[in-house]
C-alpha cells in the first residue's frame, strides 16, 4: 500500500488536496482535504444582517450571485417580506446568468483540459482533444471566453457588475429596467444560444432538450459525428465512449436538490431527494457533523441554526476544514446531475438508471442544463413587466431568524441567519461542495468525493493518476465555498 | 511587443477567486490573446494550468534555485497569518508548508510583486471583523505599511509591490498593469501612495456617475431600486472612492452605481470594516459623515442647501421611483395629462 498526496489540485476553484492509498493499481481509500480556512462564519457574528450582503458573495468569486441569492433569501425570510414579481424574474436571470457561465468555464477550461494530457497521447482522439482544449493555448478557450463574456454583459445590465454584485435584496432587485435594456437582454441571449447552438452542440437546442434516453444519444451522437465539425458535446461523448467514463466516479447515488430558479412558488427544477425513488426535501433534516473537521465546540451533529463555527488546528483525528453535512444521516450528491435526476430529466434518469452517478454522467447533466436553462431565460426576460416594481421594502425584526436555499451551479446552497438585538447572533453556511466533498462523519461514513475515489484504476508508473483527476473535477469542486 | 516572453505565476490564498473570474470577462481581447501580445507566459495559474501536484512544487524548487526567472509574481488573497502566526489556516496542498511561506520565498525571487485585489492588497474581505485568521496584505496591513513582506521590502526591480485593489478588480485594471510590466514601462511613478496603478486609481467613481443630476440637487434615494443619489440616505461612497468604475465600465455597461446600489469603495484599505451599516450613510445632525474628497466642509452644506431648495419636482419624484416618472421638460401635471 502507497499513500499518494495529490496537491495543490488545480482547475478547481480554491485549494484542495487529495490523499490516496494506492495498492494493485487502484485507490483503496481516500481523504478529501480543504486545507484552507477563511471564517466568514465569524466575521459576519455582530454585524448588521444587511451587511451579509456585501460579505457573503464574497465567499466565493464563481458561486457570488448564488451567495447573494441565499442570504437575500434568508433575509426575506427573517422578515417575512414577500419578493416584486419583477425582482422575482431578475434574480433568476442574474443567478442563470452565472450558473450556465459556471457551467461553461467548468467544461472548457477546468473539465476538458484533462484529455489533452500527453498520457493520452496514443489515443486515435488526442490531437483533436488537444487542438480544441489543451489549456490555454486550445482553440475552445479563444472561442469561449469572448461568448462567455458577452453572455456576461446581462449582469452589467441587471447587477451592475460580476462578480460581487449588491443588486439582489431581499425584496427583489436594485436595477429596474426600460425597455432598451430589455432588448439588449433578449440580443444577448438571442446571441449566446447561437453560439451554443454552433460550438458546443452543433445542434438546435431543442433537438438538445429532446434527446430522452440513452439510445437516442447515441444516435443522435452517431449523426454528430458524421459531420465535418461536430460540436464540443459530441467531441465529449466520443472521449468518454473511449474512456468508459460511465464507469468511473460512482458515489452513493443519493441525490438531493433543493429546487432551482423560484417563480411564484414554484421552480424551474423541483426540489427533492431522489435515493432509488423521489421523495419530499425537508431541510429540518440537515445536520453537520465536525467529528473529522478542525472545528470544536460542538459535540454531535448539528442542524445549521445551531450550528457552531470555531477552529481548531490541531485537533486529533480532523484531517479538514470542511464541516460533513448529512441529510437524515446521509450522504447525498449534489449538483446538475442531482437536479436532473430529482426534476426527472427522461435522458439522465436512464443513464443513471444503466450507470449511476459517475463522471460521464455529471458532465452530460451539466451541458443539458446548459441548453435547458438557457432557453427558460429567454422566455423569462419577455415576462418582466418594466413599469411594475422590482424591489418591495421591508424592516427588520430586532430579534429573528430565516433561512434562505439556492441551487448553485455546483449544487444545493444554504444560509441561516438568527438575528438578536438587530444583530447577527450566528450565520451558518453550508455549501455545495461541503456536501459533495465532505469528509467522514462519526460513523466514518465517507463523503461522496471519497466513496467516487474508491476503486479508481491507477496506470503503472503515473505521477498524478489522471482517472482521479477526472473524478474530482467530475463535480466541479468549489473550495473556496466549501470551508468558507 | 516585449523581446523575451515574460514568466508569471498566480497564486491564490486568502481569498475568494473572484479577481480572476473577473479577469476572465476581459474584452477586446480576451486574457489569453492579451498574454499573447504581450509575451507574458503563464507559468502556472490555479485555475487555468494544465499541470498540478508535483509539477508546481517542483516548478517552484526551480524559480528558488534560479533555474526558471520569475518575472511577474501575483498574489490573489490575503497572506494568511494565523492561527498564532504559524499560517496554518492556508496550507499548501501537496506539502508541509505554509502558503505565507512560499508568498515570502517567491516574492523574494520576483523581478515585480502584484498584489491583486484588495486582500492581497491590505487584507481585505478576509481580515474583517475580529479578523479571525489574521489576514494582510503582501506589504500593507489595512492602510498601514507592512504586511508580510515589510514596509521596506522592493522587488527585484527596486519597486514595492503594486496593488490592483478592488473586490473584485475590473479586468483590464489588471491586463493593463501586467502589459505594462512586460514591456517594462511600470514605474513607481504609476502607483499612488496606497501603491494603487494610478492609471484607475487618479480618478473618482464619482466620475460619470449617471445619477449625477440627482447628486447636483441633492435628490436622493431612500430605498433600493430608487434613481436618486445614494450619497445621502445608501451609503454611496462614489465622491470618495478612488477608481474609474463609471467611466470604463464593467460587464458591457454596468457599475456598482448603474445597477442600482452603493459604492463601498472596495479599492480602499479597510473599506470592510465600517462602522456603520455598508447600506446607510452615517450622519451628524442630517448631514453625511464622509464628505466628497477635496471638498470644504462648509462649502458642501452650503451648496447642499441651496441645492435642496432648487430641486426640481422632477428630480424629486424621479429620485424615489424606480423608473422615469416625468421626463426631462415635463411636469407632474403633463404627466398625469399623459396617464387620463
Amino acid at each position: 500500500m502507497s499513500r499518494k498526496i495529490v496537491g495543490p489540485f488545480n482547475r478547481v476553484e480554491g485549494d484542495l488536496e487529495v490523499q490516496l492509498d494506492i495498492q494493485d493499481n487502484q485507490v483503496q481509500n481516500a481523504w478529501v482535504v480543504s486545507p484552507l480556512y477563511r471564517g466568514f462564519e465569524q466575521i459576519l457574528h455582530g454585524k448588521d444582517p444587511y451587511d451579509a450582503l456585501v460579505y457573503t458573495p464574497r465567499i466565493c468569486g464563481i458561486c457570488s450571485v448564488s451567495q447573494s441569492v441565499a442570504t437575500a433569501r434568508a433575509l426575506a425570510n427573517a422578515q417575512g417580506l414577500n419578493i416584486a414579481p419583477n425582482g422575482s424574474i431578475a434574480t433568476n436571470l442574474i443567478l442563470a446568468n452565472e450558473n450556465v457561465a459556471d457551467h461553461l468555464t467548468h467544461f472548457y477550461l477546468f473539465f476538458m483540459p484533462d484529455f489533452a494530457r500527453d498520457i493520452y497521447t496514443d489515443k486515435n482522439w488526442f490531437n483533436m482533444a488537444s487542438d480544441r482544449f489543451k489549456a490555454v493555448t486550445g482553440s475552445a478557450a479563444k472561442e469561449i471566453l469572448p461568448a462567455r463574456a458577452e453572455f456576461l454583459h446581462l449582469m452589467g445590465l441587471l447587477a451592475g457588475k460580476w462578480p460581487h454584485s449588491l443588486a439582489i435584496q431581499p425584496g427583489g432587485t436594485t436595477r429596474s429596467i426600460a425597455i432598451q435594456e430589455k432588448i439588449r437582454i433578449q440580443s444577448i441571449l438571442f446571441n449566446f444560444q447561437r453560439f451554443l447552438e454552433q460550438s458546443l452542440f452543433a445542434d438546435k437546442l431543442e433537438n438538445i432538450n429532446a434527446i430522452s434516453n440513452k439510445e437516442a444519444l447515441d444516435n443522435w451522437l452517431e449523426k454528430q459525428l458524421t459531420l465535418n465539425n461536430p460540436g464540443d458535446f459530441a467531441r465529449f461523448l466520443r472521449i468518454a465512449h473511449d474512456l468508459k467514463l460511465e464507469k468511473l466516479g460512482r458515489a452513493g447515488d443519493i441525490f438531493m436538490s433543493y429546487g432551482a430558479y423560484e417563480k411564484n412558488g414554484q421552480h424551474l427544477f423541483q426540489a427533492g431527494v431522489w435515493d432509488k425513488q423521489l421523495s419530499p426535501f425537508d431541510s429540518t433534516a440537515i445536520r453537520e457533523d465536525i467529528s473529522h473537521s478542525w472545528m470544536d465546540h460542538q459535540i454531535q451533529a448539528v442542524h445549521p441554526y445551531k450550528g457552531v463555527t470555531i477552529p481548531l488546528a490541531d485537533k486529533a483525528d480532523a484531517y479538514t476544514w470542511c464541516k460533513a453535512p448529512r441529510l437524515d444521516g446521509r450522504v447525498v450528491e449534489v449538483g446538475a446531475m442531482a437536479r436532473q435526476m430529482v426534476n426527472g430529466h427522461p435522458l439522465i434518469r436512464d443513464l443513471e438508471q444503466q450507470s449511476g452517478g459517475n463522471v460521464r454522467n455529471r458532465v452530460i447533466a451539466r451541458l443539458l442544463e446548459i441548453a435547458q436553462v438557457t432557453m427558460a431565460m429567454q422566455a423569462w426576460i419577455d415576462e418582466i413587466q418594466i413599469k411594475e416594481p422590482y424591489c418591495e421594502h421591508g424592516k427588520m425584526p430586532d430579534e429573528t431568524q430565516g433561512f434562505g436555499l439556492v441551487e448553485a451551479a455546483r449544487g444545493s446552497l444554504g444560509h441561516w441567519i438568527k438575528v438578536k438585538k438587530g444583530r447577527i447572533l450566528n450565520y451558518q453556511i453550508v455549501a455545495p461542495t461541503t456536501w459533495n466533498f465532505s469528509p467522514r462523519d462519526v460513523n466514518g461514513v465517507r463523503g461522496a468525493l471519497e466513496q467516487a475515489l474508491l476503486n479508481a484504476p491507477v496506470i503503472e508508473g503515473e505521477k498524478n493518476p489522471v482517472a482521479v483527476q477526472h473524478i474530482v473535477r467530475s463535480f466541479d469542486p468549489c473550495m473556496v465555498c466549501t470551508v468558507h | 511587443m516585449s523581446k523575451h516572453p515574460k514568466n508569471l505565476v498566480w497564486l491564490q490564498s486568502g481569498g475568494c477567486g473572484g479577481c480572476s473570474m473577473s479577469l476572465l470577462c476581459a474584452e477586446g481581447p480576451d486574457v489569453f490573446s492579451m498574454f499573447e501580445g504581450a509575451g507574458i507566459n503563464l507559468l502556472w495559474h490555479p485555475s487555468l494550468s494544465e499541470h498540478c501536484d508535483e509539477d508546481f512544487h517542483s516548478m517552484c524548487d526551480d524559480i528558488l534555485s534560479g533555474q526558471i526567472k520569475l518575472d511577474i509574481l501575483c498574489l490573489e488573497g490575503s497572506v494568511i497569518r494565523g492561527p498564532n502566526g504559524t499560517g496554518g489556516f492556508h496550507r499548501l496542498s501537496g506539502s508541509d508548508k505554509t502558503m505565507m511561506q512560499l508568498i515570502q520565498e517567491l516574492a523574494f525571487k520576483a523581478k515585480h510583486v502584484v498584489a491583486v485585489g484588495s486582500c492581497a492588497a491590505y487584507g481585505g474581505i478576509t481580515s474583517a471583523g475580529d479578523n479571525p485568521t489574521d489576514s494582510c496584505g503582501l506589504q500593507f496591513e489595512g492602510p498601514l505599511k507592512g504586511g508580510i513582506l515589510g514596509e521596506n521590502y522592493h522587488s527585484q526591480a527596486q519597486l514595492p509591490v503594486i496593488n490592483i485593489a478592488g473586490c473584485p478588480t475590473h479586468p483590464n485594471w489588471i491586463t493593463e498593469t501586467l502589459v505594462q510590466l512586460a514591456f517594462d514601462e511600470f514605474g513607481e511613478n504609476h502607483m499612488d501612495e496606497l501603491g494603487r496603478p494610478r492609471s484607475y486609481a487618479d480618478h473618482l467613481v464619482h466620475h460619470a456617475c449617471p445619477r449625477n443630476e440627482f447628486y447636483e440637487f441633492k435628490a436622493s434615494a431612500v430605498n433600493p431600486s430608487d434613481l436618486g443619489c445614494m450619497m445621502e440616505h445608501m451609503g454611496c461612497l462614489g465622491t470618495q472612492a478612488h477608481a474609474d468604475c463609471n467611466t470604463r465600465l464593467w460587464n458591457g455597461e454596468g457599475s456598482c452605481l448603474r445597477g442600482g446600489y452603493a459604492c463601498i469603495n472596495c479599492t480602499a484599505p479597510d473599506f470592510e470594516r465600517p462602522t456603520h451599516p455598508f447600506m446607510e450613510t452615517p450622519k451628524i445632525a442630517g448631514i453625511p459623515m464622509g464628505l466628497p474628497t477635496d471638498m470644504p466642509k462648509a462649502w458642501f452644506v452650503a451648496l447642499a442647501s441651496l441645492s435642496k431648495a432648487a430641486t426640481p419636482p422632477r428630480l424629486r419624484t424621479n429620485a424615489r421611483s424606480d423608473h422615469i416618472c416625468i421626463p426631462p421638460g415635463k411636469s407632474a401635471e403633463d404627466k398625469k395629462g399623459e396617464k387620463s
